[in-house]
């Protein structure tokens, strides 16, 4: 098994570390992972990005330029990322402030609507973990089990008593994710 | 087996300085290498291995502190990125000079010029020839990956003080950023003065009664004992040429064209063998490992072999130049590479294989 995800949105928005806690969940299975943020400016508000792979064998470039999976949360990156999408890949994405939805037809296309469902749990920043709720729903390429073990190693000890919410975060993504179009499966 | 963790290239670089028995890190900060420092402070060694981390106020100061401390046996590095690398030019000559062992990273970022803070490898010149003045060498290592970066803190301090001569850590903004499964060594104890004193009997740990007087420098203004001590340079150059030569072969024993690469870069190439294999054309790679001293012997029994090789760095040529000067025209050579913070994609590297040495 090989899966490598982009994970692409705002800076703010959680995509660095639903990107380490997606890599630390690959570790506690025991694959090999690697995690490439684009680095400097997500720190100052920009856009950021994060590659991550996981696989059952040794892993050559950290750095890609198509992918299996894009995980998508704003237009700017949907705009830049759709098209570097693998034919038969997967494409799931926040429908907040999304303008110009994704049109390509060789892809899958997933919609999780989590800035509203963060807004409903009256829990913002559990917005990144609805949305990795909703890729673990359409691609179990991790155990729940592990993520949350994964939580735990990437969360400093002080912010341990906020997994429980998380772990709600991720399962009312599971249930909220709408499909869009699906590929059958040749 | 010790736990597995994950963390960026530049935290592994601190736990094993830490972990090593490092007695000092100076350092000014830098993007894309801070959290060198920042993970120093955070683990605040000088509680535990009594280990010193010290923010100076320039690059120009943090290299000359590592002079100091090298000066009197102790083991001490510094780490930055390309630019402040360029300024601590003239205290790593002086090192050299010294005959001073320190360990010195560079996690290289675009250039010329103050630049950009995304990834290159267009310091390779500046590493390898002698970025100061006067005929020097520094022993230049380059990671793949986060566990080198931890492994390669050790061995670099290891070389520095066999041959007594600074040892670069040439890493880039992509190994030093990306976060991947790593697995640090065992707590070594620092070294005592008893043992620096036994070991290093060129160390200036104070004079005892009746010892020799130590000097430490860099200047002689007598010519003839100027070069005799150059000879004495050059053979030492000559010794860690023979013996320390690291390098990893990927691919080559069916190969036809063969990719030279490191770093990052080398990590690139690796995918690009996966596909331009699934093309039908039998890639392989040579990875330096040490790019001074460079694997030169292992290049020259490739040439026999291969009907090609593309040097890939993201720098607009620079090691391309070794390989020419190794493989002295025995096949073509070639370059490939995206530079100022801009990094070749796999299909990239393949496609530049094929348009430049297979004729595509």
């Amino acid at each position: 098994m090989k899966e490598e995800i982009i994970i692409a949105g705002f800076g703010g928005q959680g995509v660095l570390s639903m990107g380490k806690i997606l890599a630390y969940s690959g570790v506690m299975q025991d694959m090999e992972v690697s995690w490439m943020p684009s680095y400097g400016p997500e720190m100052r508000g920009g856009t950021a990005n994060v590659t991550v792979i996981l696989s059952d064998e040794k892993i050559s470039s950290p750095i890609l330029h198509e992918f299996d999976t894009a995980i998508i949360l704003n237009q700017q990156s949907l705009d830049k990322f759709e098209p570097q999408v693998k034919p038969g890949g997967m494409l799931i994405y926040d429908g907040n402030g999304i303008t110009k939805h994704p049109s390509r037809k060789d892809i899958s296309i997933y919609r999780i609507d989590a800035t509203e469902e963060a807004a409903k749990m009256r829990s913002s920043k559990t917005f990144n973990m609805i949305v990795l709720g909703g890729y673990l729903k359409v691609k179990p390429v991790v155990e729940i089990e592990n993520v949350i073990k994964g939580l735990k190693k990437s969360l400093p000890d002080r912010h341990h008593h906020l997994i429980p919410i998380n772990q709600k975060a991720i399962e009312r993504g599971m249930g909220i994710v709408q499909t869009v179009q699906e590929l059958v499966q040749a | 087996m010790r736990e597995l963790k994950l963390m960026k290239g530049n935290e592994a670089i601190a736990q094993a300085a830490i972990r090593c028995g490092a007695d000092g890190y100076f350092g000014y900060p830098i993007t894309p290498q801070s959290e060198i420092m920042e993970t120093l402070m955070a683990e605040a060694p000088w509680d535990t291995t009594g280990m010193v981390v010290l923010q100076a106020e320039s690059e120009i100061a943090s290299i000359n502190m590592v002079y100091g401390g090298a000066g009197c046996g102790k083991k001490v590095m510094t780490s930055s990125s390309s630019p402040g690398i360029s300024l601590m030019q003239e205290g790593l000559t002086y090192l050299a000079g010294s005959e001073l062992p320190c360990v010195v990273v560079n996690v290289v970022r675009g250039g010329p010029g103050l630049g950009t803070i995304q990834p290159a490898q267009s310091d390779y010149f500046q590493a390898v020839k002698g970025g100061g003045h006067g005929d020097y060498k520094l022993i230049t290592l380059a990671p793949a990956s986060v566990q080198e970066m931890a492994d390669f803190v050790e061995i670099a301090f290891d070389l520095a003080f066999k041959y007594r001569n600074p040892a670069m850590i040439l890493s880039d903004g992509v190994i030093g950023q990306m976060m991947e499964k790593v697995e640090l060594a065992e707590q070594k104890p620092r070294w005592t003065m008893e043992y620096i004193e036994k070991n290093h009997t060129w160390a200036t740990t104070g004079k005892k009664k009746g010892q020799e007087r130590r000097v430490i420098t860099s200047v002689q203004l007598e010519s003839s004992v100027q070069e005799e001590f150059n000879f004495k340079l050059q053979a030492k150059y000559r010794e860690i040429e023979k013996n320390e030569v690291l390098y990893e072969k990927i691919m080559c024993d069916d190969a036809e064209y063969l990719f030279v690469a490191y770093g990052s870069s080398a990590r690139i190439c690796q995918k690009a063998i996966e596909i331009a294999r699934s093309k039908g054309i039998k890639a392989g790679m040579l990875r330096p490992i040490t790019l001074y001293p460079f694997p030169i012997q292992q290049l020259q029994e490739l040439a026999k072999q291969v009907k090609g090789m593309l040097s890939v760095e993201m720098s607009a040529g620079q090691m391309v130049e070794d390989v020419r000067l190794a493989v002295n025209g025995k096949v073509p050579v070639e370059h490939y590479g995206r530079f100022g913070g801009t990094i070749h994609s796999p299909n990239e590297v393949v496609e530049a294989l094929e348009q430049k040495l297979i004729g595509g």
